[in-house]
Order: structure tokens, then sequence, then C-alpha cells
């Protein structure tokens, strides 16, 4: 592929060399050539990019993609599509399938299963414990050998304390590049939440539904902080939902405690409530919770407490969601609206300047887990994502590319759209 | 009295009387919505209230003649679904009971399916029954028919919440300035949360009474007190609801034992006598007779526990009957 393209007058947007400049940005051979003002498009296939944004690829370092074991509500490939019409270049998927994703061969299998299907780049991440029971150990150095780039037992939380120490301190052997491997977790504290359907407040009072309490949250990665300053694992908490868990990790930040953080578009966006009419579409773990909760997640985001933007997508098909709510599945998906979702949440209402913005989605992703991108350089591999920030639409599930339609967002109104997605160079355009 | 029933034909059913096709929670209904029910149930029982008293039998009023009322119970419930029974029956309609088991429809067809076949049956109101907050609420949203909550899970029972409130109205007059101590299981109770609807709308108080592990602070809002002490609760209360206690309950650890519930929550003489003269005592029933009251209670001169049974089936035809009003 000698095809040279050239991203013409577009906004460039690299947080990590702060750059924030109307210019162009060439790319060869799959890889960035040069970054410029009036570039030489001589021969090359142009993108006008007037008005738009280029960033650095899009990364959701949390994502399902169902397969093996449940391709009714997503496949690799199909979910690795959905990746690339919402943005995103790469995504890393959990181990959540059936079977879980606790053996080298399904690490493998995960790989070779993205690479045939040639949209987004997918990483595995492996499970923590077997089954993900929280009971023994995976064959964690085998795995991340692999290729798996993460562990996690997402979905459910290691509720024995020294399983999880164990699990912290054996991950700090295992490195690449002098850095260890990082470990997501899925922290709620699974007595207290037993049972529970959504936020446990007035609306799940007044639903009769039984809730799950936000300490149910804190209680965990409260005992998170403190394993990881008792182990120096590298530890990241996914999905973080409420405002004493940013409090918490606030805390531990400050004392020099290495721990990362995630939220989730519909975390940041939405409240408990929209759970006032018992649709299942906004039936998720952890639950939306107060808006109390919902500003202080943006706040997080604001001050550094939380660095990355991550899904969840969780597909599920139709039939289970039509389920009675207290047997419907949690999720919902989120690839192709977190960006104009955040967009719309961060940026339009001035909380985000565009540069942090497009770190949280892209460079603080690569920097938790180790992952190449996340940098628009001369040399990097040409993951590039292009945003039309003028868009504004209403969300449709006939437009989605994912297999499921549970989106929490549809009928919703936002602005911001990817328009072209580059991965290693090829082009998806999105809008035709 | 020929007069008064003749006011229920079909010809004079008013279609704007309800502002919904549906009765799913009285949360959604308006304080003129709720009047109208009680309204038109008092009416209703007048019809069979005087044909009880000897000069004929029970007159049938003709207002549902060739609709199709199915009862669709996924709980069993002998209670509310015998009185919904009769209510329509009262009414002329033809009733279908369904009694679904719930392990057939969590596999292969969808509760969604199971109504939407009923309706290719030409059914015209549905009454539904479920162990599942928002059932009601989710049909409402897929099908035609109309759609009567007979109770979802926690959430609410509203026609047991009318019941309650025509039987206080009907013993004191007025619902305005009166406090109604609902006694027990708060956070399991969908008639605790149809009550407080009901009632807070037409200007009465509710007081919460329980141990705290079931009762949700979250309930607490305009006209809603919660209060731990049934003892000094009372001295208050113009009537005392007591709620029936599940063994399950004590299994989950709400409450230690059965024996200490009843010492602090059960109602009995003595802790009546705390009680206003006037007060009166209701039970959405089943009875726990020694549990959460005691018999000589449930069976005394302060229960309107019977009174709340007859007063049930007239409520449910005036709910039927205003809803055929809208098909
Ligand atoms: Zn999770």
């Amino acid at each position: 592929m000698n095809e040279k393209i050239v991203i013409k007058s577009g906004r460039v947007l690299d947080p990590a060399s702060h750059l924030d400049e109307i210019l162009d940005v060439a790319v060869i051979d799959g890889k960035i050539s040069e970054i410029g003002k009036s570039l030489n498009a001589e021969d090359s296939k142009v993108i006008n990019a007037e008005g738009l944004w280029v960033c650095p690829g899009f990364v959701d370092m949390h994502v399902h993609l169902r397969e093996p074991g449940q391709e009714d509500r997503e496949t690799i490939a199909s979910g690795a599509l959905s990746a690339v019409y919402g943005g995103f270049t790469a995504v890393c998927c959990m181990p959540n399938t059936d079977p879980a994703v606790d053996s080298v061969g399904a690490v493998r299998y995960i790989i070779e299963r993205a690479k045939s299907a040639g949209f987004a780049k997918v990483y595995p991440i492996a499970a923590i414990t077997q089954k993900s029971e929280g009971k023994s150990l995976t064959n964690m150095a085998s795995l991340f050998e692999e290729g798996a780039v993460a562990f996690s037992d997402d979905g459910r939380t290691v509720m024995d304390a020294l399983i999880m120490r164990r699990a912290m301190e054996y991950a700090r052997g295992i490195y690449t590049n002098g850095i260890s491997a990082p470990i997501s977790l899925h922290s709620i504290d699974e007595n207290l939440a037993r049972g529970g359907q959504i936020n446990e407040g007035k609306i799940s009072a007044i639903l009769g539904l039984a809730g799950i309490p936000s300490c149910a949250e804190t209680i965990a990665i409260a005992r998170d902080i403190a394993l990881a300053e008792l182990t120096h694992a590298k530890v990241h908490f996914a999905h973080v939902s409420t405002k004493n868990a940013v409090q918490l990790i606030r805390e531990a930040k400050s004392k020099g405690i290495s721990v990362t953080a995630e939220v989730t578009p519909h975390h940041l966006a939405l409240t408990d409530s929209e759970l006032i009419g018992y649709d299942t579409r906004f039936k998720i773990n952890p639950p939306l919770r107060s808006e109390e909760d919902r500003a202080a997640l943006c706040e997080g985001l604001k001050d550094g407490t939380i660095d990355a933007i991550a899904t969840d997508h969780a597909p599920h098909t139709q039939i289970d969601k039509d389920l009675p709510f207290d047997s419907a599945p949690f999720g919902t998906i989120g690839l192709e609206t977190a960006v104009p979702v955040t967009y719309t949440i961060l940026v339009k209402s001035g909380i985000l300047s565009p540069l942090k913005w497009v770190e949280a989605l892209s460079l603080a992703p690569c920097t938790i887990f180790n992952l190449p991108g996340g940098k628009l350089k001369v040399g990097a591999q040409a993951d590039i994502t292009v945003v039309d920030p003028s868009a504004d639409f209403f969300v449709e599930p006939d437009n989605f590319k994912s297999l499921s339609k549970n989106s929490c967002f549809i009928g919703k109104k936002y602005s911001a759209k990817p328009v072209f997605t580059f991965i290693e160079g090829k082009c998806f355009s999105l809008c035709l | 009295m020929n007069k008064t029933s003749d006011n229920f034909n079909s010809s004079s059913i008013q279609s704007s009387a309800l502002n919904s096709r549906h009765l799913i929670a009285l949360e959604k209904l308006t304080c003129k919505e709720i009047e109208l029910i009680l309204e038109t149930a008092r009416e209703m029982k007048k019809v069979f209230i005087a044909s009880k008293e000897g000069t004929r039998s029970v007159k049938k009023v003709p207002a549902l003649q060739g609709r199709t009322v199915v009862m669709l119970f996924f709980e069993p419930s002998t209670r509310t679904r015998n009185s919904f029974e009769l209510a329509a029956k009262r009414l002329s309609a033809d009733v279908v009971s369904i009694a679904v088991s719930v392990s057939s429809t969590t596999k292969g067809e969808s509760i969604i399916d199971t109504v939407r076949n009923l309706e290719a049956m030409a059914c015209d109101i549905i009454v539904v029954r479920h162990k599942s907050s928002g059932v009601p609420e989710l049909l409402s949203h897929k099908v035609r028919s109309a759609i009567v909550n007979a109770g979802d899970g926690a959430h609410e029972h509203p026609s047991q919440g009318l019941l309650d409130i025509f039987t206080l109205k009907e013993r004191f007059g007025s619902i305005e300035g009166l406090n109604l101590l609902i006694v027990g299981d708060i956070l399991h109770s969908r008639v605790a949360r149809s009550d407080i609807w009901g009632l807070t709308k037409l200007g009465a108080k509710v007081t919460l009474v329980g141990p705290p592990t079931l009762v949700p602070q979250g309930l607490e809002m305009p006209g809603v007190e919660i209060q731990y002490d049934l003892d000094s609760a009372l001295p208050s209360a113009d009537a005392v609801m007591l709620l029936r206690i599940q063994q399950e309950r004590m299994e989950s650890t709400f409450f230690p034992s059965l024996r200490e519930y009843s010492h602090r929550y059960g109602l009995n003489k003595k802790r009546l006598s705390l009680a206003k003269k006037h007060c009166v005592v209701l039970h959405p029933g089943p009875i726990n007779r020694g549990v959460e009251i005691d018999s000589e209670i449930a069976d005394g001169p302060r229960s309107v526990i019977l009174d709340q049974v007859t007063n049930g089936v007239a409520v449910r035809m005036s709910i039927l009957y205003l809803l055929a009003g809208k098909l």
C-alpha cells in the first residue's frame, strides 16, 4: 500500500504534544509521514478536513464483544465494525464470554478473529481468576505473553480480599517495557448489591425495585485502594459511578498510590431519573446514579481524578431486554454513541477543553494499558479519528452497526459525529 | 334503585372520564380521577347492596356487555382475582381467567408474546398481576388493550389503594386531615405505595411504621412521615393498617424473629388502646393472626377488614366501568 493520504486543514488535536492547530496530516504506508502547514498533496488522496477535528485514534478500554458464546448479541467482527463507526480505532474486550477468557487459546482466538475481521484493533483482557469465579488465579504470565493487555474479572468482583491481594502482587511481576500488567477492577461489593436492580434512593423506593446502594461501590474501591497501596500493583478502576468513589480515588492519587480510573458516557450523561417508566435499556451495572454523582464524575474527569472515558459496551438482544425488569440483563451498548454523548456533555458544555476530551478517549487509555497509539506523531501508526463537531442529530437504533440495539441514548439529541476512522492508514468514511 | 342502576347502561358511559386508557398506578392519577373512581364506586355499591337486602337477587349492570375481561395472574392470588372477576361479571362482561406459571414465561414465550396472543382473541381489558415491579407498565406500552394493574412486585396495587381510601371515606366522610399508620414491611409492599400516593393526593397524612430495615428512607415525601416505634405513633392515628409479614423476610435478615417482630409491631388490644377512640383497623389480607394482628382485633368492632373486601368489588366495578368508557 503506497497510497499517500493528506488530511487537509483540520484542527489537529494531539494531547501528548499539546498540539491544537489547523494543520495537514499526511499518511504513507499506514504511518503518519508528516504533520504541518500546506503539505504537498500531489498524487495523494486528499481529505478536506476544514471544520473537522483530527485526533489520535480513539481507544475504548472496556467493551464486551460476546464472542465466544453469545454471538447473537455481538461478535468480534460486528463489535469491531461498531467501534469503527463510533470513531474507535481500537477496543479492549472483557473476558466474561462463554467460556471466559482464562486460557491462552481463548486469547489467541480473539486476536485471530479480530485480525481476520479487519476493522478496529481488538486487544483482549484476560480473566484474573479461573472462570472469573474469584477463587484461583489464571496463568497470568502466559496469558500476558500471548497478547492479553490487562486482567479483569469484570461483571464480578473478586470478593475474597486475599485472592485479590495475590492477583495484584502476582501481576506486579509480569511486565513489558518495565511496566507491570494492569488490573482493571469491577469493584462493587456483591453482598451489598445482591438482588439490586437500580440505584438505591428515592426512585428505587417509589418504583418498588431493589436498590444497589452507592456504598457498594465505595466499600469495594476503598478495599482495592488499600490493596494497591500494599502491593504497588497497577490498579485501574472500571466504570466509576459515584461521588464518594471519585473522592476516594482523588485521595489515593494524592498519596501517590498507583491507581487510575475510567467513566462511561452513560454515567456522565444520565441519572436514575431515566428509570421512571421501567425501561430496561436503562438497567445498567453499576446503575445510573443521582445527579450529584453525575456532576461529581464530570468534575473528576476535569481535575484528572478520572483518566479515561470507556463505554462498557454491553450488547443484549431485544428478547432479553423485553423481560420483566428484575429478570432483564444489565447493560447498554455504547461504541457508536460515545463520541457525540461525551462531546455534548463535556466539551459543548465547557467542562473539558477539546484537548482534554481527546486525551480521555485516546492517550489516557493507551497509557493505562500500555498500548501503542494515542498520539499523532510522525512515524507512528496512522490510527486517526476525524470528528465533525458541528453535527446535530437524534440517536436512532437503525443506524447501529452493532448486532444489538439496547442503547440508553436512543431518541436523545447530541452533537458531534466521527466522520473518518483511519486504522493503520486504512480509511473508513462513515457518513456516506 | 332502578334509577341508579339504569345510570350504568353502556349508552351513558362518559368517555372523557379518566385521562389514561390504563390503570397502572395511583401515582399517575390526578385528585379528580381518584374522586371520580370513588364516586362511581359508591354508586356501584348502592346497586349491589340494595339488591342484597332482599328486594331481588344481585342485579347485573349491562355496562360491559360484549366486552371481554382477561384475568392474567402470573402470581397466585385468590382474593384479588375473585374480586376482579366478580366485579367484571356484575358488569356483564365475559371473563377469562388465565393462571400462568412463571416458568413457562421465563423460557420461550415472552410475557409480551403471551399478552399479544390474548389480544388476538379479542380481549378488551387485561387485569395483570406479576411478581416483578413494572410489568403492567411494560405491557401498557406494547399492547392495544386496557391494562389494569392488579399488583406488580413492590410497586403498586392501585385497586387495593382505592378500596382502602373508599373504606376510610365511608367511615370518616372525608379523607383530608386523616392520619393513616401503615405498619410493617413497607419496603416490599405495593399496597403501601398505592395508599401513600392516593391518600396524600387527597390531603391525608401517612405514617410509615416498622423496623428501619423494612421502611425505605426514599419514601419520605410531603405528607409522609417515618416512625420506628409503633407505641409512640399510635396516639395520633385515625386508622391503622397492618401489612402481612412474610416468613421469608426474616430468613433474609430484615428482622431477627417473628416473635420479636410481633412484640414491637404486632397490634393487640393493649396497644390499640393507645389510639384515638374512633381509630379503625385495616388489613389488605390475608391475615397472619397472632403475628401482625391479634384475632381479637381483626374480628373486633374497630376492624373494617370485611368492609374492605365488600368495597373492593365496588371499586373494581368502578375501575372496569370507567376504563370500558375509553375503549
Ligand atoms: Zn463491570
